[in-house]
């Protein structure tokens, strides 16, 4: 029991399990508590993750956020973004990304959402890289708002990555590679291990309660077997979280930055 | 020979409806001295195919752009661009909507003579329906695998910003990352290359010559542009201007503020342009980004 962690530590550790057991392939943390889940995850369970500096140069050591004073790069290689497609083409990446819709099927929008697709209400980024991601490796998502806008009751607004919708696809169309990990939000860890690859809860975060994240979600949710309570970062992961994030970053990301053990509301 | 032409020369050649690829990657070098004249041009109906920055923006709010061919329009740390945001959300611009690893595999075959390339990515998503141009295609062999047909991004001018340049357009790109620059030249029937020092002949070494990306065949005019990729940042000769980029993000929430922004930093020369944001001694000490 580590009291003084925060939430956003919890998560960083929670999105650190999504890596364990990969072993030699591009783990792609985008965003401060998914890069850092990622470093954890290279610097205890999974040492054979490739990472990069999150521009070009592979390291051998995770890179800390934000200004680096005299810290100074250990580089193993090189990873150009035309050599980064190369690694989602052939399958040896696994990325943690944060969509701005979720669906059932585990589909993906980082394009537009509300209105037509020619006129839409809010206008995003564009597809991105995630229909290359999500036809080809491994992809988990974080959520730092748990709630029906990311978790919508029907498809995305824009279907950017591919998830497991069996009437998206035509015959012949190869999704054996669609590989849909975890996702973790502010108030669970879920997965696609249900039925069907439906979404069900692994673990709760402290103080949440199953009807409370199903409250919040658009879809119905499952239970996993033995759902849990959410791990709570030991002094060691503390430790290493706050090597690899010396400008508090992570303090920024969840709303009041609340303690990871949370008074029931 | 000699292909050096100025900034103006290069976009008079550009006529209305031309398809026009644009270098670079989000914020990083972008040929923003080429965008800017040809913002304070008459050229308009264009087709732009880039991995959008804030030129996708500049030239969507100066009603340049018919059709925009992405995947992203981004400044990575001001992740939402003002006014491709603005122009897409009042359906003032017809798009097509394409994961990144597709773009590629566009101007790759357009750069090899290909109508297409097979690819996986976009199966099972909306860019197919959103899309309807793009075509599937069976595997001739035992598999009969169906991927998409990405069809060739065929340009028919392509802008580019590198680091250095000779007057026979031979080039070299020092950036840690080249991007996809090369294929944006070789998807174009003519390549414009802008460039922080232009010299007659290069002499190079052969470490030097590793950082020339792609044949000067294939480039039918240099500019000289010292600084010409500001705002957005040009490695290893300077960062982005952050403090540039956070005034042009904020002329997308004030009334009226492209043009305020086109008036101040469009509708002038690029020689005062360079003057106002601190001149080349200030932008060469612009900090290249920290991820």
């Amino acid at each position: 029991m580590t009291p003084r962690a925060t939430l956003a530590e919890l998560l960083i550790v929670a999105c650190s399990e999504a890596w364990r057991g990969d072993g030699e392939v591009l783990a792609s943390g985008i965003g401060v508590i998914p890069r850092l889940g990622a470093s954890l995850a290279k610097l205890t369970h999974s040492p054979g993750l490739l990472m990069t500096d999150s521009e070009t140069m592979l390291v051998s050591e995770p890179i800390p956020l934000g200004p680096r004073g005299d810290h100074v790069p250990r580089y193993e290689g090189y990873l150009s973004f035309n050599r980064v497609f190369e690694c989602v083409w052939g399958g040896k990446r696994h990325a943690m990304i944060g969509p701005t819709q979720i669906d059932r099927f585990g589909q993906s929008n980082l394009s537009v959402v509300g209105g037509t697709y020619e006129k839409p209400r809010s206008a995003i980024l564009g597809v991105r890289g995630l229909p290359g991601n999500q036809i080809n490796h491994a992809n988990s998502y974080f959520v730092a708002n748990h709630g029906p806008r990311v978790f919508v009751e029907g498809e995305v607004d824009m279907v950017s990555g591919p998830g497991y919708n069996p009437a998206r696809f035509a015959p012949g169309m190869k999704r054996d590679f669609i590989d849909l990990r975890r996702i973790v939000t502010d108030l669970c860890v879920m997965d696609f291990g249900g039925p069907g690859h439906a979404v069900r809860v692994r673990s709760l975060h402290p103080g949440v309660t199953f009807e409370q994240v199903q409250a919040a979600t658009g879809f119905p949710l499952l239970k996993a077997p033995g759902m849990s309570q959410t791990a709570l970062p030991t002094d060691e992961q503390l430790s290493i979280i706050r090597g690899l994030d010396p400008h508090a970053m992570r303090a920024s990301q969840i709303k009041n930055d609340p303690p990871a053990v949370r008074n029931p509301s | 020979m000699n292909k050096e032409l100025s900034a103006s020369q290069v976009v008079a050649q550009l006529r209305d409806g031309m398809t026009v690829g644009i270098g670079g990657w989000g914020p990083r070098r972008k040929p923003m001295a080429l965008v800017r004249e040809l913002l304070r041009s008459d050229v308009k109906d264009l087709t732009v195919v880039a991995y959008g920055g804030p030129e996708v923006g500049m030239l969507c709010a100066a009603g340049k752009v018919r059709k925009l061919v992405y995947g992203f329009v981004t400044m990575d740390a001001i992740p939402l661009e003002p006014h491709f945001r603005k122009a897409r959300e009042r359906g003032a611009i017809e798009v097509m909507e394409l994961d990144e690893g597709m773009f590629e595999w566009g101007l790759r075959a357009a750069g090899m003579r290909m109508s297409f390339l097979p690819t996986r990515c976009g199966l099972g998503t909306d860019v197919l329906t959103k899309n309807p141009s793009l075509k599937t295609v069976a595997s001739p062999y035992d598999d009969g695998e169906v991927y998409v047909a990405m069809p060739a991004l065929k340009l028919d001018v392509a802008l580019l910003h590198v680091n250095a340049a000779d007057r026979l357009g031979n080039t070299l790109i020092k950036a840690r990352d080249p991007l996809f620059d090369d294929l944006f030249a070789r998807a174009a029937e003519r390549c414009y290359v802008s460039s922080e020092t232009l010299v007659d002949r290069f002499q190079l070494t052969a470490d030097e010559a590793r950082f020339n990306l792609f044949e000067r065949y294939l480039v039918h005019g240099v500019v000289h542009a010292p600084c010409g990729a500001h705002p957005t940042y040009n490695g290893p000769d300077y960062g982005w201007d952050m403090e540039h980029l956070k005034r042009y993000n904020a002329s997308g929430a004030e009334e009226g503020g492209w043009q305020k922004y086109a008036d101040e930093f469009v509708a002038i020369a690029e020689s005062e342009y360079l003057v106002k944001n601190g001149g080349a001694a200030r932008i060469a000490k612009l900090k290249t980004p920290v991820f």
